[in-house]
Order: structure tokens, then sequence, then C-alpha cells
């Protein structure tokens, strides 16, 4: 098993823990860059959990997050977000709000032509949403899927190196959702970003990624029925075939690999034992203890 | 009376025109009442009416009884005092009484409560941003909160002395610990992610801390403030009844001693006034900077 410890991002042996409860029972992966990974989970399984390690908002109780080849440390410009509500800063306009990271960067020293610079370049990240003649209200006056757009151009205009989004589009309708799914899949061809993108949506996992991950709490080891388990990483797959449109979705080759993730990771009643698991990836691998590997 | 009634009358028939579904809200009663607008405008005015109409027939009767009545001065021996105390100078001072006293009580509340806004504004953000501070200061906070400032006023004149600088120093200390305490849950109520992705764009905690949480606290900050006045008027008033030269609360206790009733009512109202408009000048205020508070609330 070869360790990528210099990929853009590598895991190896995360647990987390909030007091008696384990959350994260042992993950390890890496991923490449350019790839745009899902994670997708039963709900509860610690799906955005592991995107908060990952971000720096929380640290791991033990294990290794590497980024880059180094520690990783708190959150910084290296690392994007957008999350599900609240990415959004209330009191500022939309362009404020798109403007701030590079806003920032300037500190106390803000000259007029420094600032012009900005604003063109906001506007221009603005109208790649198609948001330009709303730069001026304030994000109460935009819809949800608006306002999910504006917080990607926020932190897409940082180029950060990666792209870290938490249920970004968990709270919109059916009809939005689609289109913003379709929309994040252009800005990322469009760029050499790579993203982590968590959801509780299979479908929406499978459309979207080269590489879906799927974290889950049912499975069984040699560690006994009364140890208290957190999730771990049960499936890891390449989708090779990359969807040009969201009429993917109703094709049978689609439809088949929605039902063996569902199988695999969100039916309680059956449950892989740890050595079986369908880790396919080749940026996928394992590292258990001698208890878990034993088949009771 | 009798035109009251002939206008509520109208009023009631002009409602009855405008039928437009089977179904009509009440005009008064019920939770689905609707008062129309003159009806409105009616009951707003009816307690203020009808308080001012039982004080003039208190005070009628009073007079009817004995002319010399201290107790329920009339309109116009309220009139005549105010006239004396707003434009007549003061043989002793040289000054017009009026003008002095709300200017001192004025220049008092308003210093105290500016101080006491800021630190709760500077104090309460680093205490929820910041878990340190917040382990440092909060329970101490809590416990200097629930002192009871008025408990403490003689320690505050032992130790500062009698002047102005005590009295603010009341009002302060009356004041403070509610708006840091506000301003604290206020900003805990702030969502974690609004944090970290500040982070993510580059800020520094001195950053995040002044430039985006605080900005976001400012209308809280002053809607607190807006609700504290009530505490620091209470304060002041204390202070100056106990010692001062000039001020609002001083006059009203001073004159107390010669039953001087046609000046302390309109000494109250006048603080009443000033309240209101202050508290009133904040919400427009707020109202126009903030719009974003306002509506992302609703």
């Amino acid at each position: 098993m070869t360790k990528k410890i210099d990929n853009i991002l590598y895991i190896e042996n995360v647990y987390k823990e909030y007091g008696e409860r384990v959350i994260l029972d042992d993950i390890d992966f890496c991923i490449s860059e350019g790839e745009f990974c899902t994670v997708v989970g039963p709900s509860g399984c610690g799906k955005s959990t592991l995107l908060r390690l990952i971000l720096g908002q929380e640290l791991p109780t033990s294990g290794v997050i590497h980024f880059n080849g180094e520690p990783i440390g708190f959150a910084d410009t290296r690392r994007g977000v957008v999350y599900q509500r609240y990415s959004l800063y209330p009191h500022i306009s939309v362009i404020e709000n798109v403007m701030l990271g590079k806003k920032l960067e300037l500190g106390l020293l803000k000259s007029g032509r420094k600032l012009l610079e900005i604003r063109d370049e906001a506007v221009e990240f603005l109208s790649r949403m198609g948001l330009e003649e709303h730069q001026d209200k304030y994000p109460h006056e935009l819809s949800g899927g608006m306002q999910q757009r504006v917080a990607i151009a926020q932190a897409l205009i940082m180029r950060p190196k990666i792209l870290l989004m938490d249920e970004p589009f968990g709270a919109l309708d059916p009809g939005m959702r689609e289109a913003m799914q379709v929309f994040i899949l252009e800005i990322w061809e469009q760029s050499d970003m790579t993203i982590l993108f968590v959801t509780h949506d299979l479908e929406e996992a499978v459309y979207l990624g080269t590489r879906i991950i799927v974290l889950s709490q049912y499975y069984t080891d040699g560690r006994g029925a009364d140890v208290q388990r957190g999730a771990k990483i049960v499936a890891d797959y390449e989708l090779k075939y990359r969807a040009a449109t969201t009429k993917a979705k109703e094709t049978a080759n689609f439809g088949m690999l929605v039902g063996k993730v569902r199988r695999e990771g969100f039916d309680p009643k059956q449950r892989t034992h740890v050595t079986d698991f369908n880790l396919q990836h080749p940026d996928s691998f394992q590292s258990l203890t001698d208890i878990e590997k034993q088949r009771v | 009376m009798i035109n009251i009634c002939r206008w509520l009358r109208t009023v009631n028939s002009e409602m009855s025109d405008r039928i437009s579904s089977e179904v009509r809200h009440p005009k008064f009663l019920g939770f689905a009442a609707k008062p129309p607008g003159k009806l409105k405008f009616f009951l707003t005015a009816l307690p203020f009416i009808l308080s001012i109409a039982i004080y003039i027939t208190a005070s009628q009767i009073r007079h009817a009884e004995n002319p010399g009545d201290k107790i329920l001065p009339t309109f116009t021996q309220m009139g005549d005092a105010v006239y004396m105390m707003a434009f007549e100078i003061d043989p002793r001072t040289g000054e017009r009484l009026m003008l002095t006293d709300t200017v001192s009580s004025l220049r008092r509340i308003i210093i105290g409560m500016t101080a006491a806004s800021l630190l709760g504004l500077v104090i309460g953000l680093n205490m929820g941003l910041f878990p340190g501070v917040e382990a440092l200061s909060s329970v101490f906070i809590t416990f200097v909160s629930i002192i009871p400032p008025l408990s403490i006023l003689p320690i505050i004149f032992i130790t500062l002395g009698v002047d102005e600088f005590a009295k603010i120093m009341l009002i302060f200390i009356g004041t403070f610990p509610l708006i840091c305490r506000d301003i604290f849950l206020t900003v805990k109520k702030i969502p974690q992610e609004q944090i970290t992705k500040s982070l993510t764009l580059g800020a520094s905690q001195f950053q995040t801390t002044y430039g985006i949480i605080m900005p976001q606290v400012l209308p809280r900050l002053i809607d607190t403030t807006r609700l504290s006045f009530g505490a620091a008027w209470l304060f002041l008033i204390a202070a100056e009844a106990i010692v001062s030269d000039s001020g609002l609360g001083y006059r009203i206790f001073l004159v107390r001693r010669y039953l001087a009733m046609d000046i302390i009512i309109p000494y109250v109202f006048l603080i009443t006034f000033l309240g209101f408009v202050i508290d009133w000048s904040l919400k427009k205020y707020v109202a126009r900077r903030y719009s974003w508070y306002i509506k992302s609330k609703a």
C-alpha cells in the first residue's frame, strides 16, 4: 500500500470523539489535486465533522491530517468553504461580501486604486455567477440559490487550493438544486480546483463527483457488539464517466450505482465486515487494528 | 363627549359601507381585530385623554374646597411655575434654572451611558469571541451585575467624592454589566461558521473581531443601550437627589420640601419627554442606518 503523504490532502488514523461518543472511527484517505470528491453517508454519520476537521474549525481527537505535506492547522486562505447557511455576512452588501477576502489582504493600507481593482475583480466573479445586477443588495434580499452563488464567489475570489462544501444546496428547492449542481460542475471544470463536497443526497453525490467516499456507521468488525462505533469509510469509488447534463441521472447505470451505494452505506441491516470494504479508488487506503480485522 | 360619540358613529357607518367579503375582521374585539385608522388613533389617544380628564376633575374638586391647595395644582399654576423656571433668571445663581438642570442632567446621563455602552461593547465582544476572556470575566461580570447599584451608592460617594464623576460612575455601574452581558450573548449567538469563514478569507483575529463581528452587533448595542436608559435615569435621579447643586432630580427633591407640585409635575414630564426623545431618535437611527438588521430579523 503506497502512502501518498504529499497529496494535497492526506488523512490517517483520524478519530473524533465528543466525550464518550465516537463520531469518526479511524478514517484514512487522501485526495489528489483536481479531484471533485463527494462525501456521502446517512445523517449523523459525521460527514460534517470530517469537513470541519479538514477545514481546521475543529481538531481531531487523534490522527494526522496533512495538507500539501504539512500538518494542516487552523482555518486559513488555502481552504475555501461554503456552508449550507451562514456563509454570507448579513451586514454588508453582496459586492462587499465578495470583496471581503481581498480587502482583508490589504489590511489598513487601502489605496483607492487597489480598492477599484478589487471591486472590478469581484464584479467579474459576480457576473460569472449571473448576479452582477444584484451587487448592491444585502444577502437577505436574495433567494437561497442566489445567496449560495454569492457564497461560492466569495470563496473562489481567494483562489483556494481546495474548496470545502458542506451540504451547500441542502436548503434549496429541487429545481434550484439541480441548476446549482450544473453550475458548480461548470465552475469546477473551468478551474483546476480540488473540491470536497459533503452531502446526504446520494444522487447528488454520484452525479457531481469524480470520486465518491461513503462514510457510514453500519459495518461490523472484530471489536464485539457492545463497542460504540464511529463511522468509517465503507466504500470509495472512482466515477469515470462524467455527466454532461442532468439527463445522466435517468440512465440505468446511474440508478444501479446509486442503488449499490445505498446498500453499502445506508442500510443498517446490511453490514459489511471491515476487511471487505469496497475501497477501489487508487487514493484509498485502510489501516486496521488487529482486533478490528478479526471475524466473529 | 357627544361629539366623540357622533364621530364614532360616522366611523362605524363608513366601515360598514366598505363590505368587500363575507367574513370581516372585527374592529376592536378578538385576535383577528383590525382597528381602522381613525379608531386606532382614537384608541391611542384615549388613555391620555382619560388621565388628563381625571386629573383636571380631581384638581377642580380640591380647589373648590380649598383655593390654596398645593397637592393637585391647576394647569394655570403649573404654566406659571414652568414660566418662572424656564424663562426668569434666578437671582441667586443668575441662571435659567430649568435649562441649567436639563443640561447638567443630560450631560451626566450621556457621558455615563456612552462609557457604559462602549466598554460593554468591547468587553462583551471579546468575551463572546475569546474563550480565555470569557473564562476570565464571565462569572465575575455576572456577579457584579447582581450587586444592587444603589446599595453601593454610599461607597461611591465616600471613595469618589460627591462631584460629577461619582454620579456618572453610578450610571455607569448601573448599566454597564447588563449591556456587556447582552453583547456577550449576542456575539455567542453568531454562528461559529462566520468566524471560521473569516479565517478562510484571510482575516486575522483582530480583523475578525473588530472588522467583521463588531459591525454586526452595533445595532444590537444601540437597542440594548436604549433599553438601559430607563435604569440610567433611575440612577441619575437617585444620585442627584442625594448630593448635587443642579439637575432635574436635584430640583424635584429640593422643591419637595415646599410641596411645590406645580414644579415637580412639569419636571417629571420634562424627564419623560427627554427619555422619549432619546429612545425615539435611537430607534429611528437604527432603522435608517441598519436596514439589514431590521429586515433580516423578520
